[in-house]
């Protein structure tokens, strides 16, 4: 049985908005990190199942998850840097904390 | 030689450059030879090529290089050498040799020795490119220079009030003058399409030109050597410029800048003689400002200030040969004027030397035992301004009235003979108040002293040119050897020199020699005899007197009419500024800030805040989106 594209789509959205609400609710830095991971995911769900459905010959969309791991990749990488830099300087995790950039 | 004639104003030029960029520092004492060797070196190129234009080559032209070219019009860089040019680069490097030399006595205690030698040979490289030019605009180029440099000099002791003020107002009446000159180079442009002298010229002779623009040139011309040449209206800065050293005042405002007026009408002379009643303008204002400054001198105690006023009147009487038609004796006025009055000048330095800085007259007396040298140098320059034969200046003086008489100028000429008799009171009364009599301030006496021979050199030399100058060049009268040499650019300009018959000359000469005697003799039978004495008179004249030492009120009426407008102008230009154009600045920076102050407080520094923003966003794009779609799909 094949199942269908907007059950896909659908799962890819319910993950997008869960990630979205960490990302606004949690005050846990790594967390709220955690949570950007699972959007990408979300996102990346969603371009392989449409790959699958319309790019018949070549799949483009699934070449673009690549980037988007590689992108995430990176990002874990910065942001775990700036969370562990901000922790060195203050020892808290708590983003609501680190506001010294107020304007 | 005459391929070599750029190498005049070169070694100035380089001069100047060595000057100015290591003179403070490594050369100290050591510029003011380096110049003085520069202008030597310039003086001996300059007979060079004066006597390869003796021997035939009357009219080159040494192109350098092309300045300008836009489309038809072209401009060069090249020097024009002709009996004029070269008539002038002589005068003015030898002149200049000799002022050099006794500058480096005269500033040698100077703190700003070193600055004074690098403007005075940028100086004298700007007065040679004047000089020398083939056109127009090159020679705007030096004209503009001489000015800028004469600004410098005039304020070079800027630590003191009076220079500074003096040096600003040479510099603004010369800028006034300047603009005729513009309105007048713009005009032949527009008239002729060239700028260059030799074409002007020769289309001039080709093409018939309306009297209107050629009018409006030639006064535009007049205008702008009324500025440099210190003639009404805008002479008065001309007596203020003696606030300068005495070496400037003698080569700048004596012997140099000041005839380069004079210059440009002579070299202009096609246009003054083809634009009808311009050339009439040229000598009655020469006429009266020569009698005009003359009455002014007769009377003031600063012995430069004497000089200074005796100077615009013989520039008047230049101008007045020039209107005349006669740009010959004009130019030999120039060159004998040249060496008395510069010599007069720096004897007058030489005597402030001597006094420790003394200027005024009436502490001056009997000086004569004390500075043999200068007096007597003194004494053959005052005779040769008096015009007393056989001295350089008889001669010259005697060919300008002459050509006033037989050009029927009759009114010219009785105030030139006027005038004439004017001169000789003040430079005898000059001289008499300097070098006889009993020493009016004993202290002051005892101190004086003779100038080093590095001063007293350059005066022999220019006492034997003012001497002796007059007879070599201009004997027999009206057919000495300047009326031959020039007569090619006489002749080209279309000027047609009247020689008088033997007995007319004769009758004339008698006449300016009575003229010059009448004014020594009331002058010595003033000062020796008492009679009258000028302290009466002085009383007796009460008014008259007063509006003469007051210059006629000439100043208080410019500062009152249009320095006072200016300033009034220049503060509402100020409020204008002040208020409209850095208001607007201002205004527009404080509304800036106060937007980027209530933006402010949209940085909170809380990443969930901004986290919210995006997301807030993204829902928006998706709303505006799905209703974009829905539109579409409704279709």
């Amino acid at each position: 049985m094949t199942v269908p594209l907007g059950a896909y789509v659908a799962v890819s959205a319910a993950l997008f908005f869960i990630g979205c609400a960490g990302v606004l609710v949690r005050r846990n830095a790594v967390v709220i990190l955690m949570c950007v991971e699972l959007m990408l995911n979300a996102a990346n769900l969603a371009l392989v199942a449409f790959s699958r459905k319309y790019g018949s010959i070549d799949e483009r969309g699934s070449v673009f998850v690549i980037f988007v791991f590689v992108i995430a990749a990176a990002e874990v990488a910065v942001g775990l840097g700036i969370i562990l830099s901000a922790y060195r300087n203050r020892p808290v995790v708590n983003v609501d904390e680190i506001h010294q950039m107020r304007g | 030689m005459i391929s070599l004639v750029w190498l005049i104003p070169a070694l100035p030029l380089a001069a100047f450059l060595v000057n100015g960029l290591f003179g403070r520092r490594w050369l100290g004492h050591l510029t003011g030879v380096i110049a003085s060797a520069a202008v030597g070196l310039s003086a001996l190129l300059a007979i060079g090529v004066f006597l390869d234009v003796l021997g035939g080559k009357t009219q080159t032209v040494v192109s350098l290089y092309r300045w300008i070219a836009v489309g038809d019009f072209s401009i060069n860089v090249s020097a024009l050498v002709d009996p004029l040019s070269s008539t002038m680069l002589l005068v003015v490097t030898v002149v200049s040799f000799l002022i050099f030399v006794y500058a480096n006595g005269y500033m040698a205690h100077d703190a700003g020795f070193y600055r004074f030698f690098t403007w005075l040979s940028l100086f004298v490289f700007a007065m040679l490119v004047l000089v020398m030019a083939d056109n127009y605009l090159l020679m705007f180029v030096g004209w503009e220079g001489v000015g800028l440099c004469s600004y410098l000099l005039i304020g070079f002791w800027f630590e003191r009030p009076e220079p500074y003020y003096a040096a600003k107002k040479a510099f603004v009446m010369n800028r006034i003058g300047d603009w005729g000159y513009t309105i007048g180079i713009i005009t032949i442009f527009l008239v002729f399409g060239s700028m260059n002298f030799l074409d002007v010229f020769t289309r001039l002779a080709t093409s018939s030109i309306a009297q209107g623009p050629l009018t409006l040139i030639c006064l535009a011309l007049f205008f702008g050597a009324t500025g440099k040449s210190a003639q009404l209206p805008l002479y008065s800065w001309l007596p203020d410029a003696m606030e300068g050293p005495t070496p400037v005042s003698a080569l700048i405002h004596a012997a140099t800048m000041v005839t380069s007026g004079v210059y440009l009408v002579a070299r202009s002379m096609p246009l003054f003689e083809a634009a009808g009643p311009s050339l009439q303008v040229v000598g009655i204002v020469g006429a009266i400002t020569a009698i005009f400054a003359a009455t002014i001198a007769l009377v003031q105690f600063d012995i430069k200030r004497v000089m200074a006023y005796s100077t615009v009147s013989q520039l008047g009487y230049m101008f007045l040969a020039l209107g005349v038609g006669a740009p010959a004796a004009a130019i030999f006025h120039l060159a004998t004027h040249a060496f008395f009055k510069a010599l007069l000048f720096l004897g007058s330095g030489s005597v402030i030397h001597g006094l420790g800085g003394e200027q005024d007259m009436r502490k001056m007396g009997g000086l004569r035992r004390k500075m043999p040298v200068t007096f007597w140098t003194m004494l053959i320059a005052g005779g040769a301004l008096a015009a007393l034969p056989p001295l350089a200046g008889f001669w010259s003086k005697d060919e300008i009235l002459g050509a006033a008489f037989t050009n029927g100028q009759l009114v010219l000429y009785a105030i030139g003979i006027v005038t004439a008799i004017l001169t000789a009171f003040y430079v005898t009364r000059a001289l008499w108040m300097t070098f006889y009599g009993e020493p009016r301030d004993h202290h002051l006496y005892d101190h004086a002293h003779e100038s080093p021979r590095v001063m007293t050199l350059p005066l022999i030399t220019l006492a034997a040119g003012s001497a002796v100058l007059g007879i070599v060049i201009g004997f027999p009268p009206e057919g000495g050897f300047i009326h031959r040499f020039l007569a090619p650019v006489v002749e080209a300009a279309g000027v047609a020199e009247r020689t008088p018959e033997l007995a007319t000359i004769v009758v004339l000469a008698f006449v300016s020699v009575l003229a010059g005697l009448i004014g020594i003799a009331v002058g010595l039978s003033m000062y020796v005899r008492h009679r009258p004495d000028p302290a009466a008179l002085t009383r007796a004249a009460g008014p008259v007197y007063r509006v003469l030492v007051n210059k006629y009120y000439v100043d208080e009426l410019y500062d009152h009419r249009f320095v006072e407008a200016a300033r009034a102008f220049a503060g509402v230009a100020w409020a204008f500024d002040i208020h409209i154009i850095d208001g607007l600045a201002n205004r527009l920076g404080w509304a800036l800030a106060m937007g980027g102050q209530g933006l402010r407080r949209a940085q909170t520094g809380i990443v969930g805040n901004y986290a919210l923003t995006i997301v807030a966003g993204l829902l928006l794009i998706l709303v505006a989106y799905g209703g974009y779609a829905a539109g579409i799909l409704g279709r």
